[in-house]
């Protein structure tokens, strides 16, 4: 413990039971509702949506035909049936395709903005320096950030199907970064929109991508210029907030050559007793020698403890290393939503190219994940790591599903993939199902998998030494995804941990 | 200090009959005094240990047990724990991405929390278990690495008398501790634990064989058979019994 890293460790444990240590309740605490007259499109999903939708949007017409003619395709798509999940049918027409709190979609000054919506991201705990942003005194912020010597974080606040607030905006562009809602990018940066929507999730790639491109609402908007590293975190986050509602959110992050980019997206929802779909799609372009970081935290509501509600995420990610040593890390840590279908992959396009993917999925309650990667080898010398960290309680599934394949020209392709499960309880269940194609004698492939219980008797044994149930229970836990959370930028990565353990508090005893 | 009055406890497997393992054990150890519990497999021992610490499986149907007056059989195991009493586990369990410190750490604010006591500081810490490390020559690496993961059986042990050492327990059972040690790490963990000797605390080491007690020189030893004491003495009795075995102390049910 000489090493300031191992200090760090340390805080971040001291974090975790911290926090575990504050709980109170199971209660999701992010699951209330923000009382706010809401302009919806009328119910149902149809030719008029995608319109209303576009028009919302101010959208120019070669954006509306491309949401159509997805449309078009999804009329004619079977809904996927493959995964380790099961939920009834789902009627596309019983959902509001677009929600947006009355009075504007985007708000010109903080001045703007709904109390109702400050206080939602007050209460959601959005670090408060954030916030400040949020409140629009950019100057103050920025000399209060400067004081404190925290890295700052930019913000996009998507609320339903607009982004109602996007700080730093005016400091990232002195760098020459674009950061907003993919809207205003729509409007702004026609050019980069068309060159890059799509061409990394195909319109037509899988049924939720296709429905996403016809009515996606909201999302971010990232462009990183050639050489520059972008000089603070970037964040969304996703709120889910009118009943009866959808969210399709849309992002999409271009790093030029030998750019740098590190993001992070948060998700909530209230809680309600219908199921609520949310179906994305991001898109990651790295041209030659760039890095993109994506982090997620994603914490939707679940579902009650009977299985009644949550969201279905059904969420299509894709990293295209496109350019010569590029690289792409997807960093996960999936605690809520009631059903999990999510497979943030890299193709590794470029020569010398990186993909990895590091993953926590929690299940309790009722909640199915059925989660993992896809690491599509296509340069030679690519490389590709998979860390994944499944955790079920209560009655829950939980399914590692990845994918590593090595293509004709990969030459001297190298994958690793670890995939540990760990089951606390005696209802919950553990898949891990992993493929593999391979076309070269060259490449080098491992692959890891253990699946271990929370036993009693480590629970007795750190009890014995005085720690409550709870607080082992975190720390147990914490010891089995302690590889995984390092990977996830400092300031996140306690939040990160605080989520872990309000999901899987009450799981033991 | 700690007193058992007649003490019956059952041991109930998740599958299958619960049985009576302990049957009308009586033992006070006072203040200050070190007693050994020795006895044939299957006498009860470990039993002993367990229900005195709390964990789940065992049900205590009669007698008591209390520790400085105290009732421990309504405590949770934590609750024990911050009150001072401490096992050494005979099979210490493997604690996967936990670094020793980090664990000891935690234990160690835990039970300081629940005794109204400030928490430890990361220098203070850094100085104890650098004074437990060096007494039980224990590398200071291995101290970062996930507890007891991989770590030999003498390793375990070693580690066992180091949490002991830094928790500074008022009461420490000592479960086969001798067990998986070679003669040279035997005298390490014993010199660690005579270090703990006197000051008011007491100690229950549990072991089959003298060896350990030529080291731990015990003011009392026990003969524990089928779930009872069957005959107590000083020292002696003790190299009595590794000169002639349990059999003549045995009783037959």
């Amino acid at each position: 413990m000489s090493d300031g890293r191992d200090l760090v460790k340390d805080s971040i444990d001291r974090g975790t039971v911290d926090a575990a240590r504050e709980l109170e309740s199971d209660k999701y605490v992010e699951g209330f509702v923000t009382d706010i007259e809401m302009e919806l499109a009328p119910r149902g999903l149809s030719e008029e949506t995608v319109r209303y939708i576009s028009a919302k949007k101010e959208e120019p017409e070669w954006m509306l035909q491309w949401r159509l003619e997805a449309f078009q395709r999804w009329k004619e798509m079977i809904e996927p049936t493959w995964a380790m999940v099961h939920y009834p049918k789902i009627d596309y027409q019983d959902a509001h395709y677009y929600a947006e709190p009355k009075g504007g979609a985007k708000y010109k000054s903080i001045a703007d903005v709904p109390q109702e919506i400050l206080d939602t991201y007050t209460k959601l705990g959005i670090p408060l320096k954030e916030q400040e942003v949020l409140l629009g005194v950019e100057g103050a912020m920025e000399t209060a950030a400067a004081a404190r010597e925290t890295p700052r974080v930019a913000v996009d606040a998507v609320f339903d199907s607009v982004s109602v607030a996007t700080t730093f905006r005016a400091e990232l562009m002195k760098a020459g970064v674009i950061f907003m809602s993919i809207s205003e990018a729509v409007r702004e940066y026609p050019d980069l929109i068309k060159q890059y929507l799509g061409s990394v999730v195909p319109v037509t790639d899988n049924f939720f991508a296709t429905l996403n491109s016809a009515v996606f609402s909201d999302g971010t908007f990232v462009y990183v210029p050639k050489g520059v590293r972008c000089p603070m975190e970037l964040s969304t986050y996703f709120r889910m907030n009118a009943k009866g509602t959808g969210q399709f959110e849309r992002t999409l992050i271009i790093v030029d050559e030998g750019g740098y980019v590190s993001y992070l997206e948060g998700c909530t929802a209230p809680m309600r007793d219908e199921n609520q779909l949310h179906a994305a799609v991001v898109e990651l372009v790295a041209l030659a020698d760039a890095e993109i970081k994506y982090s997620t935290v994603q914490n939707w509501w679940p579902g009650d403890s009977a299985g009644k509600g949550g969201v279905y995420n059904f969420v299509t990610k894709r990293g295209d290393c496109r350019g010569a040593r590029s690289r792409i890390s997807w960093t996960q840590v999936e605690t809520g939503s009631a059903i999990t279908w999510k497979y943030p992959s890299c193709i590794l396009r470029g020569d010398d190219s990186q993909g990895e993917f590091y993953s926590i999925a929690v299940t309790n309650g009722h909640q199915q994940a059925d989660t993992g990667t896809k690491m599509i080898h296509l340069g030679k010398n690519t490389k590709s790591r998979i860390i994944s960290k499944g955790i079920s309680a209560g009655k829950s599934n939980n399914t590692y599903r990845g994918l590593v394949s090595i293509h004709g020209k990969a030459a001297k392709a190298r994958n690793f993939t670890q995939c540990d499960s760990l089951l606390i309880g005696q209802n919950c269940g553990a898949h891990t199902i992993p493929y593999v194609e391979n076309r070269r004698g060259d490449a080098q492939l491992e692959h890891e998998a253990t699946t271990t219980k929370l036993s009693d008797d480590q629970l007795f044994y750190a009890r014995q030494r005085g720690i409550g149930e709870e607080e082992a229970v975190a720390l147990l836990v914490n010891g089995f995804v302690r590889d995984v959370l390092q990977k996830l930028p400092m300031e996140f990565a306690v939040e990160a941990q605080k989520l872990l353990e309000v999901s899987l508090e009450g799981s033991v005893g | 200090m700690l007193e058992l009055n007649n003490l019956h406890a059952h041991v109930v497997p998740e599958d299958g009959p619960s049985r009576e393992i302990l049957k009308g054990l009586s033992l006070a150890v006072p203040a200050g005094e070190v007693h050994a519990i020795m006895g044939p497999n299957g006498s009860g021992k470990s039993t002993l240990s367990y229900v005195l610490t709390g964990k789940h499986g065992y049900d205590v149907t009669g007698g008591s047990a209390t520790f400085d007056g105290t009732d421990l059989l309504s405590l949770e195991p934590e609750v024990r724990a911050a009150k001072g009493l401490f096992l050494s586990f005979q099979y210490p369990l493997e604690i996967a991405g936990v670094p020793v410190m980090t664990f000891v750490r935690a234990a160690m604010n835990a039970q300081r929390k629940a005794r109204g006591e400030p928490e430890v500081s990361a220098p203070e810490f850094l100085k104890l278990s650098k004074l437990a490390a060096t007494k039980l020559r224990i590398d200071s690496d291995m101290l970062k690495r996930p507890l007891n993961v991989g770590f030999s059986g003498g390793e375990k042990k070693r580690l066992e008398i180091y949490q002991m050492l830094m928790l500074q327990p008022r009461f420490m059972i000592l479960d086969e501790t001798d067990s998986g040690l070679d003669i040279d790490a035997l005298k390490v963990v014993a010199e660690g634990v005579n270090a703990l000797r006197g000051a008011g605390r007491g100690m229950l080491v549990i072991t089959h064989y003298q060896r350990l007690l030529d080291y731990i020189k015990p003011d009392r030893v026990h003969i524990l058979s089928a779930g009872r004491i069957v005959k107590s003495g000083g020292p002696d009795l003790a190299l009595e019994l590794e000169k002639s075995g349990y059999d003549q102390f045995l009783k037959v049910d």
